[in-house]
């Protein structure tokens, strides 16, 4: 039985041809994601603003009946509710601001869960309460501080990492890449309204993971071709470089997006959100390993003599004097 | 590098096993099976997203810690310097510090006397510093570290009664640790309805028992007048004299945390429900001076600063037992006691974080996530396989066992598998591919540039693993990050990752390039498929 090569061998794209359109195009996205973060802003879940999340199926119904659940909750007092639904048609998460107070009188937030929950089971015999998450004002800013942290680090890690491991104009262009991938996933956030929460900012961590992982697997291949062609014109050298590691891209890229979509449509719908930014991260972070992480080194002044050690001029006078060029 | 001895071949086999074996009891336990209790049992335990069940966090406020301290200090200082006839004048409370005059200025020496050895806390800690101003006015200043120890004092032993309070409820498993400075987190897998659980904690049930001052006129009382040498406490809503107060005498009472038993009973002529206590001995012995010294006065039985009865000491009750009263039903009165036994909570508690998830979407859940991990780990295997052949099948077994052994791994470092965790794993199996992937693609590349099978083969790992070291780095670094600042589920993520990235590489680097050496070394083949 013949093997499955995905990418034939000798595989040769020309991939640097097309630096122009897919700049302007990633450029674009990401100029598109910043708008839409700042129109629309992000779908924050109880976890960075605090308050309380009540999740509920309908067993029996096909699609649940957000209108009538939003005019019965406005009914109860305790102010508008955020119903959307989660994943499945007849799964919905109900959110609410926590009752005025509770941070003194824990008692008040119980109360609310309780009205609701019962008023909901009164007039839908087939809801079913699947859990109910209660989030104070003070965890929620420090979740949200924390989460914060720990993404700013992670770049701050990662980047003295590329720095300590490549030369400089390597580390700029991994960051690059990276700032563009993390950008269209939350673009991706802002323009669905997903709920994002805490396992979100997971996703996106392992995201700038795996975009990273990406480039640097390309940075190594063009590094040591750096140093095998040293006449090798740098576009050329670029493409032999991402065509070499093609195989390789695709077939990383392709196993990680069949797990994650068996997980997101088999799995859970809880984590949804969490599979969807998994998959789009992995989908941008192949892209820009070879269409932003490539050229910004060309547009960063690497050539193939920047990393060859300037010669002496007792060096000089040795290799003349073998008879070099 | 294809250079593999028996001995390497024995180290190698060897953690492999052990990794993977311990992850045998969490599978047979899971799959409804009983591991015996007579052999060792490391085991997965399931996040409540998995299992279902309620988190709490609770927070301390520091500042009641340290409200707390003062008037404990204000309280030793009357009672030290009353036994040592030092007359003084009002103690105040306020700013962390407890100031009080002396009537006497010549009594510098014995007050200061008097008080030393309540300074320092345990160890040797300096908790106070005792300031003389103006020569007769004392000023005890709470010190940083004598407030730390406190709290973190305080947390130890209401982390303590959190647990004996749980455990009374009959639950089975819950989780309660001390989280920071001041917060504790439990989780009680199972339980639907957290309302039980945090009326339990939500009272510390400090019970006193102080003599009411007879001579205080209601009038002064309602106005505010508070008689000298007296406090005034308010009734415990739900009680018979709910919504007055009464004046009770500061000093003279005793404290009820010296019980051995409390328990719901009934009273035998009404079938009122009540608590009735028992003392320990020096706490007898306490009770039964204050009942002999004060027949027939009445007492006022306080819970957490407000009063639930104030009946009249009929008799000097010597037997250490008794009776409290308080319009309870049998739900509170079994609350009541439940707290009493497990000790007071020596910091009042409030619920910052909670959150419940029913059995029903739990087993969902797991359902589910197993489903896809399964459905993509066989399309996984196949795509290997079909891509590089007998390498392909190499790296298909390296993958399974990879999982068994993130699983033991787990297993043995107590480690809790939660819904992000399976995404974990999801992951995991990418990096692995990907170490396989980088192997195979490389030994193809050295291979059509015509170098021979076992050249390939060794060039191929050696190359590799640089690239693979590199790029699992990152992942590292993204994992340990979360870890350290994640809470909940990004922490059971990142526990995975971590976890998965080590064992993804060691089986794929490792023991893929063992297994291959040793089937060249047997068939050594002129030609490879790869």
């Amino acid at each position: 039985m013949p093997l499955l090569k995905l990418v034939p061998d000798n595989t040769n794209i020309d991939f640097l041809r097309w630096q122009w359109p897919t700049t302007i195009l990633s450029v674009a996205l990401m100029i598109a994601s910043w708008v839409l973060i700042y129109t629309n802003g992000l779908n924050f879940g109880v976890d960075f603003v605090g308050g309380q999340m009540i999740r509920v199926t309908f067993t029996q119904t096909q699609t649940a009946p957000i209108g009538d659940l939003r005019s019965e909750i406005e009914r109860l007092g305790y102010g508008e509710p955020v119903i959307q639904s989660v994943g499945s048609p007849n799964q919905v998460s109900i959110r609410m601001r926590l009752p005025e107070g509770s941070d003194k009188n824990a008692g008040l937030a119980d109360k609310m869960t309780r009205t609701i929950s019962a008023d909901i089971q009164s007039h839908h015999k087939d809801a079913r309460i699947d859990g109910v998450d209660s989030v104070s004002g003070k965890v929620s800013n420090e979740l949200g501080w924390t989460a914060a942290k720990a993404l700013g680090f992670a770049a701050l890690a990662i980047s003295i990492y590329i720095w300590f491991r490549f030369e400089w104009q390597f580390g700029i262009g991994a960051l690059v890449s990276l700032v563009h991938d993390v950008t269209l996933v939350l673009g991706l956030f802002a323009l669905t309204q997903w709920d994002f929460d805490l396992t979100i900012v997971a996703a996106i961590l392992t995201v700038l993971g795996y975009s990273l992982n990406d480039t640097i697997v390309v940075y190594d291949r063009i590094r040591e071709n750096l140093k095998k062609y040293r006449r090798m014109p740098m576009t050329e050298l670029l493409n032999l470089s991402v065509n070499e590691t093609l195989a390789r891209t695709v077939m990383v890229a392709l196993t990680m997006l069949i797990t994650l979509t068996a997980l997101l449509v088999l799995g859970p719908k809880v984590i949804f959100g969490f599979s969807a930014a998994l998959i789009l991260g992995i989908v941008v972070a192949t892209y820009s390993s070879i269409y932003a992480a490539a050229p910004m080194l060309i547009w960063l002044g690497v050539t193939s003599h920047s990393f060859v050690p300037t010669e002496s001029a007792a060096d000089r006078q040795e290799r003349i004097a073998r008879g070099e060029t | 590098m294809l250079d593999f001895p028996r001995w390497k071949q024995i180290w190698l086999w060897a953690i492999t096993l052990l990794a993977a074996l311990a992850s045998v009891p969490t599978l047979v336990t899971q799959f409804g099976g009983q591991w015996p209790s007579y052999l060792p049992n490391p085991e997965v335990s399931l996040g409540l997203d998995l299992a279902g069940g309620s988190y709490l966090l609770l927070e301390a406020q520091q500042g009641d810690v340290a409200k707390q301290k003062l008037e404990g200090m204000a309280e030793t200082v009357r009672t030290k310097l009353h036994d040592s006839n030092i007359r003084i004048g009002d103690v105040s409370t306020s700013d962390g510090k407890v100031s009080f005059m002396l009537e006497n200025p010549s009594q510098v020496d014995a007050a200061r006397q008097a008080l030393l050895p309540a300074l320092s806390g345990a160890g040797s800690v300096q908790e106070w510093r005792l300031d003389v101003l103006d020569g007769n006015r004392f000023v005890l200043t709470l010190t940083q570290k004598g407030l730390e120890q406190d709290i973190n004092l305080a947390m130890d032993s209401a982390t303590d009664v959190v647990r004996k309070r749980i455990d009374a409820l009959g639950t089975k498993e819950p989780t309660i640790v001390r989280e920071g400075a001041n917060r504790i987190m439990v989780q009680v897998p199972g339980l639907q309805n957290p309302q039980a659980l945090k009326d339990l904690l939500g009272k510390t049930a400090q019970l006193q028992f102080k003599l009411v001052d007879t001579t205080a006129l209601q009038s002064d009382i309602a106005q505010g007048i508070v008689p000298p040498g007296d406090e005034v406490v308010p009734y415990a809503p739900g009680t018979s004299g709910a919504g007055t107060q009464i004046a009770v005498k500061r000093l003279g009472g005793i404290r009820g945390d010296e019980l051995t038993k409390a328990q719901q009973t009934n009273k035998p002529q009404t079938n009122e429900p009540v608590v009735s206590i028992q003392f320990n001995s020096q706490g007898a012995e306490k009770f039964a001076r204050l009942t002999t010294e004060n027949t027939n006065k009445p007492f006022a039985i306080i819970l957490d600063g407000q009063v639930i009865s104030a009946p009249n000491i009929n008799e000097p009750i010597l037997g250490g037992s008794a009776i409290i009263e308080g319009n309870f039903t049998t739900e509170t009165a079994n609350q009541l006691a439940i707290q009493l036994n497990s000790g007071a909570l020596p910091v009042k508690l409030t619920v910052v974080n909670q959150s419940t998830v029913s059995a029903e979407l739990g087993a969902d859940s797991i359902h589910k996530g197993a489903i896809a991990m399964i459905v993509g780990a066989l399309a996984i295997v196949f795509l290997i396989a079909a891509a590089y052949g007998r390498f392909g099948i190499y790296a298909d077994f390296a993958l399974v066992i990879n999982v068994f052994m993130i699983l033991g791994i787990m297993a043995v470092f107590g480690g809790t598998l939660t819904l992000p965790g399976i995404a974990g794993f999801v992951l995991t199996i990418g990096a692995a591919v990907d170490a396989n992937v980088l192997i195979n693609e490389r030994i193809r590349e050295e291979r059509r540039r015509g170098r021979k099978a076992f050249q390939a083969v060794d060039l191929g790992y050696k190359e590799a693993s640089r690239t693979i070291f590199d790029a699992n780095i990152t992942h590292v670094i993204a994992a340990t990050l979360m870890f350290m600042f994640g809470q909940g589920p990004i922490k059971g993520f990142a526990v995975v990752l971590m976890i998965g990235i080590v064992t993804s590489v060691f089986t794929a680097v490792y023991l893929t390039r063992m297994w291959v050496a040793l089937w060249l070394r047997r068939a050594r083949p002129a030609d490879l498929k790869v």
